[in-house]
């Protein structure tokens, strides 16, 4: 790709992300296409991550590790449904995840659980998320008993609360990982000039 | 030859591999024990001898057919009885080896037979019919002791009325009363070898609680332990007690008997102390002989225990054996066979009664982990009690610890009991032990509360469970009433205390906030302090405050301000660095390097200071400590916060300069940081806390002078004047007047307190006020009174009378303050008339009797200017019988303190010619004389006035001379005080009159310093060191003369 198409396009996902400046934006276009690799561009088709290179980089670069999760955050990104993640859904998603105010976060939490997309979280959308948190214990009769029950007091939170903090709680341990522990190192990577990195 | 006897056999000779019995003398035991059974049979029960066995039991014999001789038809190889049964079948049937038999008389009569060789041949008759009982009734009896038919058997019985079978029935009655003799046998066996271990304890104790509960029939009104919690190698005992190897501690209520609260140790069962209701704590000594068991105890200590007993033996062995034999037995099955067991022979009314027993009992189990809760003693009252004797504990170490403090520090005002430990643990050693008994695990409550179970639920998921399902729990839990001790001590109980301190060892900054929040809630619960302490929280906690994380910081200040409130923790904080960086959180300036983004967490600088300042308050009770916030540089960063407007960080603030200005040095470091003038800028804030606590800070740095001055010069009178008038919050009370008294230590500040009208105030506080008000009211009033206006003022304000009446109170500290603003104020004439007709002098006279030296010599203090202005003041000490003898006998005392105002006291009562004396008879001299070799001045002085003044009886001057008084006093010449200069001059004047003392004054270069003091400003010196040269000149001068002529 040559530069002033890289130029272009930094400007333009510049002036469409609210919480990158201009170098982050082109700090994680360059990382976008170290991570896709060498693939010519050709007309018609689409440059960006598939499903199983994104859920690689969700794994060694923030550590997670539920499948179910990390296909959900797939998704969450790929907001065109098109099965790979291209450039500026990348850039729209980072920003969602490293930046994102809390509303913001709580509309992507709220995708990633609504499993249907029918925009409700049910209780058996919320078993399917909570299924491989607890540790079955063989002597149990029920080993989803603990899960149900977990689901119960998870909505019943939700009514209580009106929803707002609590998904936020649990979206950031779903993602703890991704948000709170590898954010730091991931952006000093990512954004390496410290002369740039200030205003953050 | 019954059940037991298999198992028993079983047990003993556990893990063998061929189906023979070992040789021990437990099996051998039981073999006698059978053989006399069977041997007895025929004598006893003759009938039941000739029944007849449903299959014989056969084993192979050593006997030789030789052996047999009559009733017996026999051959070389087989012998045969000729007793037969109904079909003609012979009952013993020998034919070598093999052996069958098939009636008890006929068992009875081999074993005659074989005579030495009996043990071997029921050994071998054992060890081949392992099932007796089939053999010998049929299987239908074997069973039913197993399983639930047997009910129906009884009914067939009932029915049918077979003899048969009603023989039968007895011998299956026989053979199970031999089981039990034979289990009983075999306890007694083992039990002398097996020291008791809490496994074998608990089954007793379960065992009897079932067969405890209201009426005739049971063997126990009730038994319970007194504690539900059990420790993890399964004693109840406090640990400090299971070094002693005490198991548990048991309440027994026989039916005939008191209360007993029994010990269970490995040693065995004995009675201790008891718990006494108004105590609620075990008095653990043995008061009675140990018992090997908890059965045996009970039978020798009530009849009706043992009577019932016997009874129920057959059904509680029985039981106690199962319980041995199949440990993993399914508890239902086994409540389903003391059911059915409990039935046999006994009518339809105890099988319903069991039944409902039954029930219960299998509540029991499947409430186990309840037991934590049911309830011995009522908790809350427990504690209630164990903080009273407390308290009376530190009082006791109080009072001792007093004579230690100086009279003016000594009391400082303290909201609490808990603030008296406080004090107490400051002065004390830190390797002391906390005095506070750290467990007490039982409840009140008999029922669970719906809370415990929904509680150890989600310490189940905490623990199981990954990020997700922990703050879903860690949330849940929050949600929890948990400043109820029902949910606080539950999340222990199930332990979750484990867990949650667990949780913050992880890299999860989620589940660490959700545990952090948790704890401090729970924290403020003592035990729970206590116990996260032991589990090692602490160490936890301080490793946090490093975290980048200004929330986390917060979290585990805020726990651990909380944690911290004795004296074994804030240790723990002091020793795992935590002092240094919770003086580095006060440091809000340099925490900024949290990301901007956790929005949701976001707290503010502010608060982070606050929260270690609240952490500092709680540490800062230590003296330890409060070096290491000194070094760790804390008291800049304390000054630097207190310029903030935001209350709730005020508090802990000056809460921690408060507490630390007991220390000089922070007095010093507290004055240089300028602190003063924001605690006076502080009092005038709406806050009443943040009051009382300037207050109390100023209370505690105002010993300075210069932080007197300060307090005045920044306006901080007038705002202590005018807190004065609110007396609805006594503690702040309490504080302001201390603080107000420290401050009129300064005259100026006087003089601004009563253009403040403050002294009006403070009289109207001598009534109706609570002690620790009382003695800084008094306090202040005694300084206020040293100037002649104010005495004025509080003797028209009306301030006499109250302060008179209070000199009656017990408070040492209060007493020491009244004696001397009543002494003050008798300084004036007009006030030393009232108190003269209240008889405040009989009162501040009979307080020389007091134990407490601080409270005689204040009060010999005050008596010297009672006696100065009281209108015949001869008459007056007079009047007060063996006043003077009391007195004298002061000198006596070993505090300096004492004998400087009782030499005072001496002085004013020897004006009067009467009363000199009296003295003189109780001999005054000699004890005058005999301190004369102090190095105080304030002695000195004290002293060579009194002995001036009693040189004016008799021959006292020359019995000072005889007494070694002179050459002491020439001494007090050198010293550097015009004070004592004067009134040794005068004493040494008196004594000139006497031609020895002159000679000895000569020998001692007193001359020489006289003359230096002829030279002094001071006219009474002057006059007083010239008389005396002029005596001792004179006496020189008779003697040239006596010499020349």
């Amino acid at each position: 790709m040559n530069r002033k198409k890289l130029q272009k396009l930094t400007e333009t996902l510049t002036k469409n992300c609210k919480h990158f400046d201009k170098f982050e934006v082109k700090c994680l276009i360059n990382l976008f296409y170290t991570l896709v690799g060498d693939v010519t561009e050709r007309q018609g088709v689409v440059i960006g991550l598939d499903r199983n290179a994104f859920r690689n980089i969700l794994h060694v670069t923030f550590g997670m590790t539920d499948d179910m999760i990390m296909d959900r955050v797939f998704r969450g990104f790929d907001k065109d449904n098109d099965g790979c993640v291209n450039v500026s859904e990348w850039i729209y998603g980072l920003s969602l995840f490293l930046r994102g105010t809390l509303e913001e976060k709580m509309k992507y939490c709220f995708e990633v659980f609504d499993l249907n997309g029918d925009g409700f979280i049910s209780k058996e959308e919320m078993f399917h998320m909570l299924k491989n948190s607890l540790l079955k214990q063989p002597s149990e009769e029920d080993p989803d008993e603990g899960i149900k029950d977990l689901v119960e007091i998870t909505l019943k939170k939700m009514v209580n609360m009106g929803n707002l903090e609590f998904y936020i709680e649990i979206f950031c341990t779903n993602l703890s990982t991704f948000i709170l522990q590898s954010r730091m190192e991931f952006e000093t990577q990512v954004f390496k000039d410290p002369n740039e990195f200030n205003d953050m | 030859m019954g059940v037991a006897l298999t198992r028993l056999a079983q047990w003993t000779a556990a893990g063998r591999g061929t189906r023979t019995l070992e040789t021990t003398p437990l099996n051998e035991a039981i073999l006698k024990e059978i053989i006399m059974f069977v041997e007895s049979f025929i004598y006893k029960y003759p009938q039941e001898a000739h029944y007849v066995f449903v299959d014989p039991l056969q084993w192979k014999t050593n006997l030789n057919p030789s052996a047999f001789e009559s009733g017996y038809s026999v051959s070389e190889t087989t012998v045969k009885s000729e007793e037969v049964d109904k079909n003609g079948k012979p009952l013993l049937f020998l034919s070598v080896p093999q052996i069958k038999v098939r009636s008890f008389g006929q068992l009875a009569r081999l074993l005659l037979i074989a005579k030495n060789t009996k043990l071997q041949e029921a050994q071998a008759c054992v060890e081949a019919n392992r099932n007796p009982i089939a053999k010998i009734l049929g299987l239908d009896y074997d069973t039913l002791t197993e399983d639930s038919s047997k009910v129906n058997i009884l009914d067939k019985i009932i029915k049918e009325d077979d003899p048969e079978i009603d023989m039968k029935m007895k011998i299956a009655m026989l053979l199970k009363q031999l089981d039990l003799h034979l289990l009983n046998h075999s306890l007694k066996h083992i039990s002398l070898e097996i020291r008791l271990n809490p496994g074998t304890v608990k089954n007793d104790i379960e065992l009897l609680k079932r067969f405890s509960g209201k009426g005739e029939h049971t063997v126990l009104e009730y038994i319970d332990y007194t504690s539900d919690y059990e420790f993890s190698n399964g004693c109840r005992a406090p640990p400090w007690r299971q070094v002693h190897g005490e198991i548990c501690y048991v309440l027994v209520k026989p039916h005939d008997v008191e209360t007993l609260c029994v010990t269970c140790s490995s040693e065995g069962v004995f009675l201790n102390g008891g718990k006494t209701d108004d105590e609620g704590e075990i008095n653990y000594e043995r008061k009675g002989a140990v018992y090997k068991d908890l059965v045996t105890f009970l039978k020798e200590k009530s009849a009706k225990f043992s009577e019932n007993m016997s009874k129920q033996e057959f059904a509680f062995s029985e039981e106690q054996q199962k319980e041995k034999d199949q440990p993993n037995e399914e508890p239902k099955k086994e409540e389903a066979i003391t059911f059915h067991k409990a039935v046999t022979g006994s009518d339809r009314s105890t099988q319903e009664k069991n039944q409902i027993n039954f029930g219960k009992t299998r509540m029991t189990k499947r409430l186990e982990p309840s037991l934590n809760w049911k309830a011995t003693v009522d908790f809350k009252e427990r504690r209630s009690l164990v903080r009273d004797s407390q308290e009376e504990k530190h009082i006791g170490r109080l009072e001792k610890a007093r004579p230690s403090v100086s009279p003016g520090r000594a009391q400082i005002v303290r909201k609490s009991a808990e603030k008296i430990e406080e004090i107490i643990s400051e002065s004390s050693s830190e390797s002391e032990e906390d005095e506070e008994p750290p467990d007490h695990r039982q409840e009140a409550n008999a029922d669970l509360p719906s809370e415990y179970w929904q509680i150890q639920k989600l310490v189940k998921y905490l623990k199981g469970g990954n990020q997700t399902a922990t703050v879903i729990a860690l949330c849940s839990m929050k949600d929890f009433n948990l400043a109820h001790e029902t949910c606080q001590l539950a999340i222990r109980d199930v332990g979750g205390l484990e867990v949650l301190i667990n949780l913050l060892d992880t890299d999860e900054v989620k589940c660490k906030i959700g545990s952090l929040k948790i704890l401090k809630e729970i924290s403020h619960n003592p035990q729970i302090r206590r116990n996260i302490v032991d589990l090692g929280g602490l160490p936890i906690m301080v490793k946090i405050l490093d975290s980048p994380y200004k929330t986390l910081k917060c979290l585990a200040a805020e726990t651990i301000a909380n944690v911290a409130k004795f004296r074994r923790a804030r240790r723990a904080v002091r020793s795992h660095g935590g002092i240094t960086k919770l003086v580095a959180l006060l440091d809000c300036g340099q925490n900024s390097t949290e990301p901007a983004q956790s929005s949701l967490y976001e707290t503010r600088d502010m608060e982070v200071a606050r929260c270690g300042a609240l952490a500092l308050w709680s540490c800062s009770k230590s003296y330890a400590n409060k070096e290491a916030i000194r070094k760790a540089g804390g008291i800049p960063l304390l000054a630097q916060l207190l310029k903030t407007s935001h209350e709730n960080v005020l508090i802990p603030v000056v809460g921690t300069l408060q507490e630390c200005a007991s220390e000089e040095s922070y007095r010093a470091s507290i004055k240089a940081e300028r602190i003063i003038e924001n605690l006076v800028k502080n009092l005038n804030s709406e806050n009443e806390q943040l009051q009382e606590h300037c207050a109390m800070a100023i209370y505690q740095c105002a010993e300075d002078e210069e932080t007197r001055d300060l307090v005045r010069l920044h306006g901080g009178l007038k705002p202590l004047a005018s807190l004065l008038n609110n007396t609805d919050n006594k503690e702040r009370l309490a504080a302001v007047t201390g603080a107000i008294w420290k401050c009129s230590i300064s005259k100026e500040n006087v003089t601004k307190f009563r253009e403040y009208k403050a002294i009006e105030t403070l009289v109207g506080l001598l009534t109706d006020q609570p002690e620790e008000v009382l003695v800084n009211v008094v306090g202040a009033l005694g300084e206020c009174c040293q100037e002649y206006e104010n005495r004025v003022i509080v003797r028209k304000c009306g301030g006499i009378q109250p302060l008179v009446n209070l000199l009656v109170g017990i408070n040492q500290a209060l007493l020491v303050n009244v004696t001397k603003a009543v002494g003050a104020c008798a300084l004036e004439p007009e006030s030393m008339t009232i108190i003269d007709r209240l008889d405040g002098v009989r009162l501040l006279w009979s307080l020389l009797k007091n134990p407490h030296p601080d409270v005689k010599a204040s009060a010999a203090w005050a008596l010297c200017p009672c006696i100065q202005n009281a209108k015949d003041a001869g008459e007056m000490v007079r009047s007060f019988v063996g006043g003077l003898e009391l007195v004298v006998n002061l000198l006596k005392s070993d505090n300096k303190e004492v004998l400087a105002s009782v030499c005072a006291a001496i002085t004013n009562i020897a004006k009067d010619q009467e009363n000199l004396a009296v003295i003189t008879d109780h001999g005054v001299v000699p004890l005058l004389s005999k301190l004369a070799n102090t190095n105080s001045d304030k002695l000195r002085r004290h002293l060579a006035e009194a002995i001036s003044h009693c040189c004016m009886w008799g021959r006292n001057r020359v019995a000072f001379g005889e007494h070694n008084a002179v050459a002491p006093l020439v001494r007090y010449l050198k010293s550097n005080d015009t004070n004592v200069h004067r009134a040794t001059a005068q004493a040494l004047y008196q004594l000139s009159e006497d031609a020895d003392n002159c000679i000895t004054m000569h020998e001692n270069g007193a001359v020489k310093l006289l003359l230096d003091m002829v030279g002094s400003p001071d006219q009474e010196l002057q006059e007083a060191a010239a008389g005396c040269i002029s005596n001792i000149r004179r006496l020189a001068l008779a003697t040239e003369k006596a010499r020349y002529t």
